[in-house]
């Protein structure tokens, strides 16, 4: 058989779709995870790259977090923080948040700092303060960067989530590390499905909020970004 | 430190390994993303069936495909090597797009009246001006391939990684992080050889300064901690 029909087979097959293991309740816990990582990023990351981008200072240290982020190897972290932390049951959140700040960091204050000087001189020549500076003008204009770098968070979350049941998490993981260890092909090939269609859906999900958020004056310049 | 100086064999027989999974792909991924980008922008059609493309093997979770991947290749180096290459390619080909797009009209109508034909205007003039934006696409795929062969130790196959499972096994940090800093190494040693590298390609861009924001930085950041999902 060939592994889409495997993958196929153990999808369909009903006892998947149930229970405390089922592919409904696995789903939830994954979404959690991923939100509850990507909540606190954004929260970090999001206003540290606007105000940068907007005092138009701080450049070195956003390549720098780029670079490292880009560095880090996943699966070291996790343990590494796994290990250190002797297995502490939030341990999974560390990496998760730490991987997830990079990309929206820097695209917040790329997005920022690429707005064209003239606009935003046009807005203080019109009387606007800093603070509506920002908000009117320049984070408007910055959101399809701002929406990508959420994007690739996003997806690096989903997918260090993953991973993240090697060191004992919960959600759609738990299928791929379980079943590698017990040998169940069926259940890994399973599980590796749904994680790929769920990586799909975000991608899918992101183009859609482009769509709604993005202000129509700027969705022609940005399509060919 | 006396735990690598006594492993220090083993730590070099992973570390070839490690470089050996991550560089190839790298280069398979800039061997198919030129042709392909300079396909892309002489026939403007083909970009955006490409660019959705790109975008999708970038969202894959290598270790997701790592096991489909089983299934046809067995636990072979290629399990490895072909995700991590599909992940250099959402890097490198619209980095390669990027750089040939940056290249003025106007120097390009030059080589038309100097009499160039398209292929020797693509390789003499187009290519060697979109090095800098292609090589900053580069650095990204390589540092991120490096960091990315560890996630394929779950399946048995990931260099250094090798550490990080043999170490969470064994409850032993020395183990995880000699291994960890070495990957980080690595990364950021063949970032720096490819910056030399850019800089020797392109000697006629020495001295002119960067503004932040400008393009070749945008471009690295653009596909930014990029380099596909772990």
């Amino acid at each position: 058989m060939s592994y889409f029909q495997i993958a196929w087979q153990w999808l369909t097959s009903a006892q998947q779709w149930h229970g405390s293991d089922g592919i409904p309740v696995r789903l939830v816990q994954h979404l959690q995870y991923t939100g509850i990582a990507l909540g606190i990023a954004l929260v970090i990351a999001l206003p540290a790259g606007l105000a940068m981008g907007h005092l138009r200072r701080g450049g070195f240290v956003v390549v720098t977090v780029a670079n490292f982020g880009r560095a880090l190897p996943t699966l070291g972290l996790l343990v590494l923080i796994f290990v250190l932390t002797s297995g502490s049951p939030a341990s999974w959140l560390v990496p998760l948040v730490v991987l997830a700040i990079p990309p929206i960091l820097v695209n917040t204050y790329e997005g920022v700092l690429g707005v064209d000087p003239d606009l935003t001189d046009a807005a203080r020549g019109m009387g606007m303060t800093e603070w509506q500076v920002l908000r009117k003008v320049e984070i408007p204009v910055a959101t399809p960067l701002i929406l990508l770098g959420l994007r690739i968070s996003a997806i690096q979350v989903v997918a260090t989530a993953t991973i993240a049941a090697y060191i004992g998490l919960g959600g759609l993981g738990r299928y791929i590390i379980d079943g590698l260890a017990r040998d169940e092909y069926n259940v890994v090939a399973g599980g590796a499905a749904v994680i790929v269609l769920l990586a799909l859906a975000i991608q899918a999900l992101f183009t859609l909020l482009r769509w709604l958020i993005v202000p129509v004056g700027l969705r022609r310049q940005t399509q060919t970004s | 430190m006396s735990w690598a100086w006594e492993n220090r064999a083993l730590l070099g027989h992973y570390l070839v390994q490690h470089l050996y999974l991550a560089l190839l792909p790298v280069l398979f991924g800039v061997i198919v993303a030129i042709p392909v980008g300079v396909m892309c922008v002489r026939y403007r059609w083909t970009w955006p069936p490409v660019l959705s493309l790109t975008s999708i093997f970038y969202a894959m979770p290598s270790l997701a495909l790592y096991l489909v991947l089983i299934d046809y290749t067995g636990l072979t180096d290629w399990t490895v090597i072909i995700p991590l290459t599909l992940f250099s390619l959402s890097v490198l080909i619209p980095g390669v797009v990027g750089g040939l797009r940056s290249v003025p009209p106007p120097v390009r109508q030059a080589a038309d009246a100097m009499g160039f034909g398209s292929l020797r205007r693509v390789i003499q003039v187009e290519l060697p001006l979109a090095v800098p934006v292609i090589i900053a696409g580069l650095r990204v795929a390589t540092v991120s391939s490096i960091s990315l062969v560890s996630v394929g130790q779950l399946i048995g196959i990931g260099g250094l990684g090798y550490f990080f499972i043999d170490g969470e096994q064994r409850d032993f940090p020395t183990e995880i992080y000699t291994a960890f800093i070495l990957i980080i190494v690595l990364a950021l040693l063949a970032d720096s050889i490819l910056v030399l590298l850019r800089r020797w390609l392109t000697p006629w861009e020495a001295g002119r300064t960067v503004r932040p924001g400008s393009r070749i930085l945008t471009a690295t950041s653009r596909g930014s901690s990029a380099g596909g999902a772990p």
